[in-house]
């Protein structure tokens, strides 16, 4: 004999998958909303955690300088090697320092710089927020009386916003170097000259501007990281998801985000 | 060592919880619980896995919200409180995680050290120094000052998370099972830290376990967590005089297998 309470279950309307993902995509939506609110609401407040903030610049600056250094000169490098022939066909190799120059400074530095700091710095913040939920440590501190938002996620993406337009600039440096190194070698173009060129091409909104967007994919980067890892779920295996998660979604933003800056510059230079 | 004689101070309860409800969805985990702590009393919360034991301590400092019920710790009533008001509670409760939940990234010295330099403004250096060898010496670990988390024992790692919530010097201790994942000597030793830390700071404690022998060991009064509810409450032999057959199959998981 079936009871009325089962006839009651047996007969309850399952949601439909697109509505459950819906809802799901809603709430998360709502979760990011409130995390970033959050922050603005935090960072302005004291106690300021200038210590914290200052060791975690060192972290995210110093300590990716290899890899920046590396990926920055050899993006120089390759970019240059890579334009020399279509220019050659037309005769217009003296043009390469100046197309180059726009390249790297509007476009290619800030976002390698945002890519590497996206995978290294991004997935660092993923998962070491994303262990400290898991073994207790965000609620230790809670119940130590100090605030682990302002703690750890403030001084976090405080860091990533103030120094990948550091890093930025520093890309933008080394991948002119390598592509004078090019240059020189093949061309046998002066620095003088190899300078004078680069920067007619570029005007003060392109520099400002890639300062600026980095600024915007610092905060992006030190944002999803802390948000995958304080919102991780429980377990190692919440642990790898968040680190994962945090460099894929940064990763998409970036580059959503230099769509964005692209229109919204071409719309200043137009005016 | 179990020191029954303990003096508790009868008279108003340090912590008062009255129809405490939480659920997780459709898991109904504490279905209006009624608890009175009093000041100076090692009580010990028994209950299987998954039965909310956690819960319910994690709500005595503010870390979830009950859904129905008083929650009153130290005549302040804990969801009612502000953030301020919070930590200002928060120092007067130690809470020892299951995980020990140290940080990770400091030393031990800078463990022990982090909720005093954060707490306590004006301490000099020495103070600082001073404080947390103290804590250390307490729990017997003082020749680990300058090591890592990692690189301690499961053991070690408990008593330096006792040893931190120590330095606050806390007036209610709330232990989420300190003998979990222990080995029995290991185990024996932080039951005995437990009554140690009981007996030098006057402390109330929660204990919050599955291991009877913990219970039996540091439990003033005993009470277990059926179905949601503290169905009995008193003395070890008390609790387990019965023939409930949930309390008789507790007893002889730990005790017959």
């Amino acid at each position: 004999m079936v009871s009325a309470n089962s006839t009651s279950e047996n007969t309850k309307v399952e949601k439909p998958v697109v509505t459950k993902r819906l809802d799901r995509t809603f709430l998360q939506l709502n979760d990011v909303f409130q995390f970033v609110t959050r922050f603005f609401k935090e960072v302005f407040l004291p106690p300021y955690e200038f210590k914290e903030i200052v060791q975690q610049c060192y972290e995210v600056g110093y300590k990716s300088l290899p890899l920046i250094s590396l990926t920055g000169f050899i993006t120089g490098i390759v970019f240059t090697n890579q334009s020399r022939p279509s220019l050659s066909e037309f005769g217009a190799t003296s043009w390469l320092p100046s197309l180059i120059a726009i390249a790297i400074i509007r476009a290619l530095a800030p976002l390698v710089t945002a890519l590497i700091a996206s995978g290294k710095v991004g997935s660092s913040i993923g998962a070491e927020l994303g262990s400290m939920k898991v073994t207790e440590q965000i609620d230790a501190m809670e119940v130590s009386a100090t605030n682990p938002f302002k703690f750890l996620v403030v001084s976090r993406v405080l860091a990533t916003t103030l120094t990948i337009p550091i890093l930025t600039l520093y890309t933008m440096l080394l991948a002119m170097l390598g592509a004078f190194i090019n240059v020189h070698v093949n061309e046998q173009t002066s620095f003088p000259t190899f300078i004078e060129q680069a920067f007619n091409a570029i005007s003060f909104l392109d520099l400002f501007s890639s300062v600026i967007k980095s600024f915007v994919f610092g905060f992006t980067v030190g944002m999803v990281g802390c948000y995958k890892g304080y919102n991780s779920s429980k377990g190692t295996e919440g642990v790898g998801r968040a680190a994962n998660s945090a460099v894929v979604t940064s990763m998409f933003l970036v580059f959503i985000e230099e769509l964005l800056a692209l229109q919204i510059v071409a719309a200043l230079r137009a005016t | 060592m179990n020191d029954k004689n303990r003096s508790t101070e009868k008279g108003e309860p340090v912590i008062k919880i009255r129809g405490l409800k939480k659920s997780f969805g459709d898991l109904h985990v504490l279905r209006g619980v009624d608890l009175d702590v009093y000041r100076g009393e090692n009580l010990v919360v028994l209950g299987r896995s998954g039965t909310g034991k956690s819960v319910l301590i994690k709500m005595l400092v503010g870390l979830l919200q009950p859904d129905a019920g008083l929650v009153d710790v130290l005549g302040q009533e804990v969801p009612q409180l502000t953030s301020k008001e919070l930590d200002a509670l928060r120092l007067k409760v130690g809470f020892s995680f299951q995980s020990s939940a140290l940080y990770d990234s400091m030393t031990i010295r800078e463990n022990l050290e982090f909720p005093l330099v954060r707490n306590v403004r004006n301490l000099t250096r020495q103070e600082i120094d001073r404080a947390v060898e103290v804590a250390l010496e307490d729990v017997g670990l003082s020749q680990t000052i300058n090591q890592m988390p990692s690189e301690l024992s499961g053991g070690q790692r408990k008593r330096i998370g006792i040893a931190r919530t120590l330095i606050l010097q806390p007036e209610i201790m709330l232990y989420d099972e300190p003998t979990a994942g222990l080995d029995p000597i290991t185990s024996i030793d932080i039951n005995n830290l437990i009554n140690e830390v009981q007996e030098r700071h006057r402390a109330t404690s929660i204990v919050i376990t599955h291991d009877l022998t913990c219970a039996k060991t540091v439990g003033d009064r005993i009470a277990m967590l059926l179905d949601g509810r503290f169905e009995r409450q008193g003395s070890f032999d008390e609790v387990f005089n019965t023939d409930d057959e949930r309390v008789k199959q507790f007893y002889n998981y730990n005790f017959v297998n």
